[in-house]
């Protein structure tokens, strides 16, 4: 943020007008998010399909061992709920990066960008939208999760705020970077394939670790190097009032990563949206 | 944030953090020989005291000041001093004891003897044995009426609970109940009898005055077959509205409103949860989990499981009591 402000000096905009255009893109996403009753349904239906009959199935896989940031003995639906927000989120940054390829096809795209604030800050505020949409869907989710005897301590909602909005952004900018590459909108199938499942499968989200190592130790390590395990992980012990600081370290470093990846990507001036026929922006 | 709202989240904050009062609890591992102490503020096992063999009866005396723990391999009951944690004193058991229990004075302590179908009697005071009361078949749970009258003991083949006369020690009652009972509670205004049954899977409710069961507790955990589910050992609360079951294999315990006899609740614990007691001031129920070898604690209130801390090997019986 300390860039932007810097950078808001040099060509003069007030920071009233970043917040106007900051707002701006949150309503609109919001506003988008909200008219869609669909997408909030199936947002939620998505995580409580797992969590009503995959866990339920699963119900007596657990309880055998005490892993942190858990006290005691747990059910298999109480392991997954951070799993399940975290997947909430990975398909909200993913679908995101779907509407920045619709917007671009239909030319709304042209609309945002032709705002004189600096590109990397119209990202910026759209990720924070995507994320914010999230959030909504997130604490619906724990909300609903609650009446399912998924009650992490009061103090967890609280404290898993900040690792949800660095998750949040860190997904955000991965839908965003793989968005760029993306020339239309058919190919977001293959998002779903490539990119959602085997990160949603390789990760700590459905079994813990110490489980897939017993498994298979080549894919304890792909696990490993999963960024969004490391999402899962730090959403977890939030929950639990706790840190796990190589989780934060991980996250923080992708969020970082993929945005500059993702602002570098849309600058026509050299990104990836110039290149190739039909690229939405021309 | 207004100071107002400061000081209540504060408040909040030191409400949940704040540490339960100085109990400490005394947890009996029949496998490796010890008696594992845990302290209620860390919720740690501060001390590990070396016992006879096949430790599994454990209580306090009703001073606190030792702790009787039934070494059933060394037919023997062994008391450590709970102040210096060593063993001052054996007390003269039949063969294999396994459970016992105490009358309210504390004087009077009656041990159910698994291998010789006899229910010793021990004066407190003097250390002394001063009877036998011949029962049925490996007798185990044991119990006292509220007014010392009656001593109840279960045996295990037999498949009945005794009604014990405490002054002629003569059988008066015996009430046939569901296979293996394991143990017996009296809720605290003698209204009923509980007496746990572990093969037949129930809890039955018998009427201490009439001495006939009038109703039983079933337990049905989706997921589970019925007979992983074998109810043992049983905690009340004082005020007689809620009680905690053990369910042993099933791994879980159950929590029943006592007076509409109805399950609301299926906690998960370790592996084979046994026994339990409450902490004095009844915030908190600790259960023992024989093969994950732990004790699991239980947020009465709130019907939680907060914690699972290690102790010894097969942990059983567990008593608590105020830090001496």
């Amino acid at each position: 943020m300390s860039v932007t402000t810097a950078s808001e000096a040099r060509r003069g905009f007030s920071f009233s007008e970043y917040i106007t255009c900051l707002n701006g893109i949150v309503w609109r996403e919001a506003l988008r998010f909200l008219h869609q009753r669909e997408r909030f349904v199936s947002a939620l239906v998505r995580p409580l399909v797992w969590l009503f009959i995959f866990a339920a199935g699963f119900r007596q896989v657990l309880g055998i061992s005490i892993i942190p940031p858990y006290e005691t003995y747990i059910l298999y639906e109480v392991y997954i709920a951070p799993g399940l927000m975290a997947m909430i989120q990975l398909f909200n940054g993913m679908q995101s990066s779907l509407s920045m390829v619709y917007d671009r096809e239909m030319g709304n795209m042209r609309t945002l960008l032709v705002s004189p604030l600096p590109r990397g800050y119209l990202l910026f505020c759209k990720l924070l939208a995507g994320t914010a949409v999230s959030l909504l869907q997130v604490y619906a989710f724990l909300l609903i999760a609650w009446f399912w005897d998924i009650a992490p301590p009061t103090i967890g909602y609280l404290t898993v705020l900040p690792a949800l909005i660095l998750s949040g952004l860190m997904l955000g900018a991965l839908g965003m970077l793989i968005s760029s590459g993306i020339k239309q909108l058919e190919n977001f199938a293959g998002v779903m394939n490539f990119v959602i499942f085997p990160m949603f499968f390789a990760s700590s989200a459905l079994y813990p670790l110490w489980r897939v190592q017993e498994g298979s130790p080549m894919l304890y390590y792909v696990c490993e190097f999963n960024p969004f395990t490391h999402a899962v992980e730090l959403i977890r012990f939030a929950l639990y009032g706790q840190l796990n600081l190589v989780s934060l370290a991980v996250v923080g470093g992708c969020t970082a990563v993929f945005m500059i990846g993702a602002i570098y990507a849309y600058d026509p001036s050299r990104g990836l949206v110039r290149r190739g026929p039909g690229g939405g922006e021309t | 944030m207004p100071p107002r709202i400061v000081l209540a989240v504060a408040a909040a904050w030191f409400a949940a953090a704040s540490p339960a009062a100085a109990y400490v609890a005394y947890v009996s591992n029949e496998k490796s020989n010890t008696v594992s102490v845990i302290d209620t503020e860390s919720w740690t096992v501060t001390a590990t005291i070396k016992v006879g063999q096949r430790p599994r009866g454990i209580e306090f005396t009703r001073d606190g000041k030792f702790v009787m723990v039934a070494v059933g391999d060394d037919d023997t009951i062994q008391v450590i001093d709970a102040k210096t944690q060593k063993i001052v004193d054996t007390l003269p058991s039949g063969p294999d004891p396994e459970l016992f229990t105490q009358d309210a004075a504390g004087k009077i302590m009656y041990v159910a003897n698994e291998n010789d179908n006899t229910v010793t009697v021990i004066d407190l005071e003097k250390r002394a044995r001063i009877g036998d009361v011949q029962v049925g078949v490996e007798p185990e749970g044991m119990t006292i009426s509220p007014d010392g009258k009656i001593l109840i003991n279960t045996s295990e083949t037999t498949n009945m609970a005794h009604f014990i006369d405490t002054a002629t020690r003569q059988i008066v009652a015996n009430v046939l109940v569901d296979a293996r009972p394991r143990f017996a509670e009296f809720k605290r205004d003698s209204s009923e009898l509980w007496v746990s049954s572990e093969i037949g899977g129930t809890v039955s409710i018998i009427d201490p005055a009439k001495r006939e069961v009038t109703g039983k507790i079933t337990f049905d955990i989706p997921g589970l077959r019925r007979e992983a589910i074998q109810p043992v050992g049983i905690g009340m609360t004082k005020d007689g509205k809620t009680a905690f079951i053990a369910l042993g294999p099933a791994n879980r315990v159950a929590v029943v409103d006592a007076t509409s006899h109805k399950v609301t609740k299926y906690l998960l614990v370790g592996q084979r949860v046994w026994h339990m007691d409450f902490t004095p001031d009844e915030k908190y129920l600790l259960v023992t989990n024989g093969v994950s070898n732990d004790v699991s604690v239980i947020d009465v209130a709130a019907q939680k499981v907060i914690k699972t801390i290690q102790v010894g090997e097969l942990p059983w019986g567990i008593t608590i009591a105020n830090k001496p």
